[in-house]
């Protein structure tokens, strides 16, 4: 087992220092704003005195690193300092668009991994049929669409023709569940539709890459039948692909949430993230890049280190 | 080796659909002035104007005409995805071939650097910088270029990784040729069909990316005409039933399905007959 | 082995019919078996060979019912056992395979599922067609195990693929073919992945439980010599064709068309010997070199030398550090210590910091012709290459000397000058990179295995090319190759190597007379002889030595 411990632990080290190198990327944004922070935040009309002492109540008088570290610091207990629009702390601000937008991912997630994987099996079982065509043809024109594109669709059908669902997400933290729920089905179902069209494509491509093997042909030349040859000699081989396939989709979801956000008008990370952009509101740009980036990060540090784990070379190494 | 018309015509009505799209969408970015019945940005009459037979599609929140700014965005949108593509297989292809083919701490490094670039979500990082350097055509597409580098890197090299450990390679090398040589006349040519490929796929993606940029207000700036800008302008006009603002949405995903089928084709025939 | 010559038609096993098989390439269906007839008896062994291209594997799979993706049966008939296999449904075929027709497949190493132990894949066939329980399965594997003489029978089906070793791994599967005790096993080239000594160990016990389980085969292979081995009757396939069919002992001593005749002389071409020039400086020598790769020690005080106008074969097998050495002379390798001199001189480790006039003296041949020149040049531009490059050449001179090494190496100059290598054979191909290596003008050619992917008519013809290159031009050459045959038709000095070490060298005359060094007589004596008691005697006289 020697093998794969280290295999994970580096592997998971690597992810670490990605995270690292992340920090100090979006921390390192800052340094490029033409003045800096507390110019930024008096604006142009501001005395050098002024902005000098404001520069010293922020602390940025001293050197980056120790300032990096301060900002480090901070963010490992929540604190990501004060948005410079509304001086607002901007842990509180991030902390309830957050949970909207893992429940609007996590809801997704929910719908998009079962359906992606079915569809991704039986197209790769029936391959070059005309479920499969079909299917290929569908998948790949949802993955062509912007996502906007597919959200208007629902809304102009689901909502504006049919008016079976609202258009816009806007919930708040005193809304019943079912509301809530009820508000989010639409930006739900998009983004359903634009991953799960991804997913199947990738599921569909591992495994058929994988019934190629000369062990599947062996298999069949044994006579085994076809239910048999595909979970027991094609699944356990294909968990490692899938697994990779499942993780690296919802990290495209946690990112593909901040469009599907703005055109619902979803109080998520995502808008908050679009809207600070707009502002220049450089704190809160950084917060929420900052947790999108390790979300990401960890999803795929998870794909791979699933990967290694369900490899079943690296489960019985040899000796 | 078949000619190219032959080739064509014997592809797959998906792929020859696609090549029909990509051909009208080059005619309609060129010949933009020509079609177009009104200006780009000029103002021509009420806001929200119902189609009719001066304003074939209506007129935007501006009282633009829908019909000209759709076909200027053919040229604007379609222009700056294509040269931010081109500017990214530049950088990052050559970038991946040098790795490869120099392989040692050259490809180690590069190697690393793109690692942590990639480790950050694309969408995220471009709003990062933009909102630090501002949403300047420039900005947008120098960023967007070097994040979709990265990617293009990965591909190249693995691509080229193949070909490098290749006996030709070797013997090219033995017999004394230089970076420029082994690159350009052994590596290159035996590696250009995937990257033809990967060409059309990248360019999906960044005609996607811009476009959701440009949809977030984020990307090209008024009053450049613009499919993703205009569909966030005039967005509204859904709530009422009109789908004018979906048109230029549509216009974005006519293309890139269009190219995606004919990337699919070209893949489907360089793997063989499998799949 | 018994042989079987009962026409009695209770005894009929196998009867295939005028069998036409298509296969789908370049945009057309073509044909790869045109109309074979074949009949195969219950306990007897059918010998299938032929070249690269023959149609004998595909056959091969058409007697199971089988067609992989790609190929289709387009007309004949495979009556298994009276009944007829094409057009049969998928679930009667699948009831046979497994239990009375099994596969054994060229590379064990892809074909067993990685996921699951040996055992378990082995008693697979047997519980899924309800054949026997599991217990009595696996009491017959260990059993199995043990006739096949692997290691450890009790434990052995309880490793995953990759725990076990490439031999083992072949004969795990033989054992798997063996499990439900078939009427019939087809052996897709079993041995030709493994090495000589390996080949011998599978060999022998392929054949043991063959025998004792009186099972019928059919034997692919493109070594006439294992066949001869192996089977009772032989049948010489060629472009889809039968080209001869008879009895082993018959077909071995008097072969009746052209064609067999000519596969059967492959063996016989050797090279006059020429005495070492002594009172010389060496042209190449390598001297105590070690070298590995990190941390892993490949080569071990290595030590020999080329003179000028001689062939020197380098033999070992897989691991034996061959390769390396070639790695090291041509500097793609820096050797950890010692050192390769040229004339005399002492060479950079790093071909980088050899001067152009030493990277136009050293050439190399490699083993795969296909990835050895690239696809996208043309001939003209292959060639061309080292004469501009290495003598400044330009224009018409270029194009007038490629002709003339065109012409040398036997392929006709205006054919061929414009074409990509997509348009030629591997033979072709390899003369190309021939014509490469002495476009250079070179001293000294490294051949790595430059015939061990051709057929074997095709290698004869690429091995008296060289030799009338060295002729003419008096080059040296450094044989690598692991074909005891290859070294005994062209070497002038040997050095057998075995785990990064020289564990013998000297004139070909000395190598191969006896007596001879412990590995060297290993290594010659598993080399398989056309004569179908070789392996009897082979044993027979090794367990003599072994009980001695």
């Amino acid at each position: 087992m020697v093998s794969i411990v280290r295999l994970l632990s580096q592997r998971v080290a690597l992810g670490l220092l990605s995270l690292l190198a992340v920090s100090v990327i979006i921390f390192m944004a800052v340094e490029l704003l033409p003045g800096d922070l507390a110019q930024a935040m008096l604006g142009q009309a501001a005395t050098a005195d002024t902005v000098a002492a404001f520069r010293a109540q922020l602390g940025l008088d001293q050197p980056p690193v120790q300032r990096f570290i301060g900002w480090m610091a901070g963010v490992l207990q929540g604190d990501f300092g004060t948005s410079l629009a509304n001086q607002r702390e901007i842990g509180e601000l991030v902390s309830a668009r957050l949970g909207n937008t893992l429940r609007l991912a996590g809801l997704a997630a929910l719908i998009s991994v079962p359906v992606a994987l079915v569809l991704g099996m039986l197209a790769a079982l029936y391959r070059n049929s005309w479920f499969d065509r079909m299917l290929n043809t569908t998948a790949l024109s949802t993955v062509s669409f912007p996502e906007f594109f597919v959200a208007y669709i629902l809304i102009l059908f689901l909502s504006v023709k049919l008016d079976w669902l609202p258009s816009i997400a806007n919930i708040t933290p005193e809304d019943s569940f079912l509301t809530v729920l009820e508000r989010s089905l639409l930006p739900v179902l998009t983004l359903s539709l634009v991953v799960i069209a991804q997913m199947m494509r990738m599921t569909r491509a591992a495994l058929i890459n994988l019934l190629a093997s000369p062990y599947i042909e062996m298999a069949r030349l044994k006579g085994v039948k076809k239910s048999r040859i595909i979970y027991y000699h094609a699944l356990p081989n294909a968990l490692a692909p899938i697994v990779t396939v499942v993780a690296l989709n919802l990290a495209y979801l946690v990112v593909g949430v901040v469009v599907v956000e703005v055109v619902f008008v979803y109080p998520g990370l995502g808008q908050l993230l679009v809207d600070s952009v707009a502002k220049r509101d450089i704190p809160v740009v950084q917060a929420c890049s900052l947790i999108f980036a390790v979300t990401y990060i960890a999803l795929n540090t998870l794909a791979d280190v699933l990967a290694i784990a369900t490899n079943p070379r690296l489960m019985h190494p040899r000796g | 080796m078949k000619s190219l018309v032959k080739q064509i015509w014997q592809a797959p009505l998906s792929a020859q659909f696609g090549l029909a799209v990509i051909a009208l969408y080059i005619f309609v970015a060129v010949f933009a002035p020509a079609l177009a019945p009104y200006g780009e940005t000029e103002v021509v009459g009420e806001g929200f104007a119902p189609w009719s037979g001066d304003y074939w599609l209506g007129t935007d929140n501006l009282g633009r005409d829908m019909y000209s700014r759709l076909l200027y965005g053919a040229r604007n949108t379609v222009g700056i995805a294509f040269i931010t593509t081109a500017l990214a297989f530049l950088i990052g292809g050559l970038a991946g071939l040098v790795a490869a083919v120099k392989g040692g701490w050259v490809d180690q490094g590069l190697s690393r650097i793109v690692d942590v670039l990639m480790a950050i979500p694309q969408l995220i990082f471009a709003l990062l910088i933009l909102s630090v350097v501002g949403t300047t055509a420039t900005s947008l597409i120098l960023v967007i270029a070097l994040l979709d580098a990265t990617r293009v890197f990965r591909l190249a090299r693995s691509v080229a990784m193949g070909v490098v450990t290749l006996d030709f390679v070797e013997a090219a090398k033995l017999r004394g040729e230089g970076l420029w040589w082994l690159i350009t006349r052994e590596v290159l040519p035996n590696t250009i069909a995937p990257l033809i490929a990967e060409f059309g796929l990248r360019f999906c993606f960044v005609f996607l990316f811009i476009s959701a940029l440009s949809f977030l207000g984020l990307g090209i700036q008024p009053p450049t005409a613009d499919w993703g800008s205009m569909v966030r302008d005039n967005a509204i006009l859904i709530t009422f039933g009109d789908i004018s603002p979906l048109l230029p949405a549509a216009a974005v995903a006519i293309l890139t399905v269009g190219v995606n089928f004919v990337v699919d084709w070209m893949l489907h025939k360089s793997s063989g007959l499998k799949g | 082995m018994t042989i079987t010559q009962n026409n009695d038609k209770t005894d009929l096993l196998l009867e295939i019919r005028d069998l036409r098989i298509a296969g789908h390439s370049e945009d057309a269906w073509q044909d790869i078996v045109k109309g074979i007839d074949l009949t195969l008896h219950r306990g007897e062994i059918l010998g299938l060979i032929g070249e690269s291209g023959a149609g004998k594997s595909t056959l091969g799979l058409a007697a199971m019912g089988y067609c992989k993706d790609g190929c289709k049966i387009t007309g004949g008939q495979v009556r298994f056992d009276g009944e007829d296999l094409v057009g049969a449904s998928e679930e009667t075929l699948r009831r046979l395979r497994g239990v009375r027709i099994a596969y054994v497949a060229q590379s064990a190493a892809a074909s067993f599922n990685p996921a699951h132990r040996l055992i378990d894949q082995h008693i697979e066939a047997a519980l899924h067609h309800g054949v026997s329980d599991r217990a009595t399965a696996r009491a017959g594997a260990i059993e199995l195990y043990r006739s096949l003489n692997m290691p450890d029978p009790e434990h052995i089906g309880e490793r995953y693929p990759h725990q076990v070793s490439g031999g083992q791994l072949q004969r795990a599967m033989t054992a798997m073919a063996m499990a439900c005790q078939p009427d019939l096993i087809i052996f897709d080239e079993p041995t030709t992945a493994l090495d000589v000594t390996t080949q011998i160990e599978v060999l022998a016990s392929i054949r043991a439980v063959v025998e004792k389980f009186g099972t019928a085969a059919l034997y692919i292979s493109h070594d006439l010599a294992v066949v001869a081995q192996m089977a009772d009757r032989i049948m010489v396939l060629r472009h889809g064709k039968l080209v001869e069919e008879a009895e082993t002992r018959q077909m071995l001593a008097a072969p009746q068309e052209s064609y067999t005749q000519s596969l059967w002389a492959v063996r016989l071409f050797q090279t006059a010997p020429k005495p070492r020039p002594d009172a010389e400086v060496p042209l190449v020598e390598l001297r105590n070199v070690t070298a590995g790769y990190g941390a892993k020690q490949v080569l071990e005080d290595v030590s020999f030398s080329v003179y000028k106008g001689q062939t020197v074969a380098v033999i070992g097998e897989s691991g034996s550090g061959k390769s390396t050495t070639a790695r090291v002379i041509s500097g793609l390798l820096a050797p950890g210590s010692g050192e390769v001199r040229y004339n005399g001189e002492v060479l950079p480790g790093d071909y980088r910091k050899r001067d152009k006039d030493m990277l136009r003296k050293v050439q190399m041949i490699y083993q795969i012709p296909d990835t050895a020149i690239n696809p996208r040049q043309t001939i003209g531009e292959i060639i061309g290459r080292p004469m501009k490059f290495y003598h400044g050449l330009g224009g018409s001179a270029v194009r007038t000397k490629v002709k003339e090494l065109l012409q040398l190496v036997e392929l006709d100059p205006d054919r061929f000058i414009d074409r990509r290598p997509a348009e030629l054979s591997g033979g072709q191909k390899q003369r190309i990179c021939i014509a490469r290596a002495l476009a250079a003008e070179p001293d000294f050619i490294i051949c790595d295995e430059v015939t061990s992917a051709l057929d074997q008519l095709v290698a004869e013809g690429i091995l008296k090319l060289l030799n009338r290159v060295q002729e003419q031009f008096g080059v040296s050459y450094l044989f690598i190759t692991h074909d005891v045959a290859t070294v005994r038709a062209i070497a002038d000095q040997v050095v057998v190597m075995q785990a990064g070490q020289v564990v013998d060298s000297g004139c070909r005359a000395t190598i191969f007379t006896p007596p001879h060094q412990d590995y060297t007589d290993l290594l010659l004596s598993s080399e398989p002889e056309m004569d179908p008691d070789w392996l009897d005697k082979l044993l027979e006289r090794r367990a003599v030595v072994a009980g001695a």
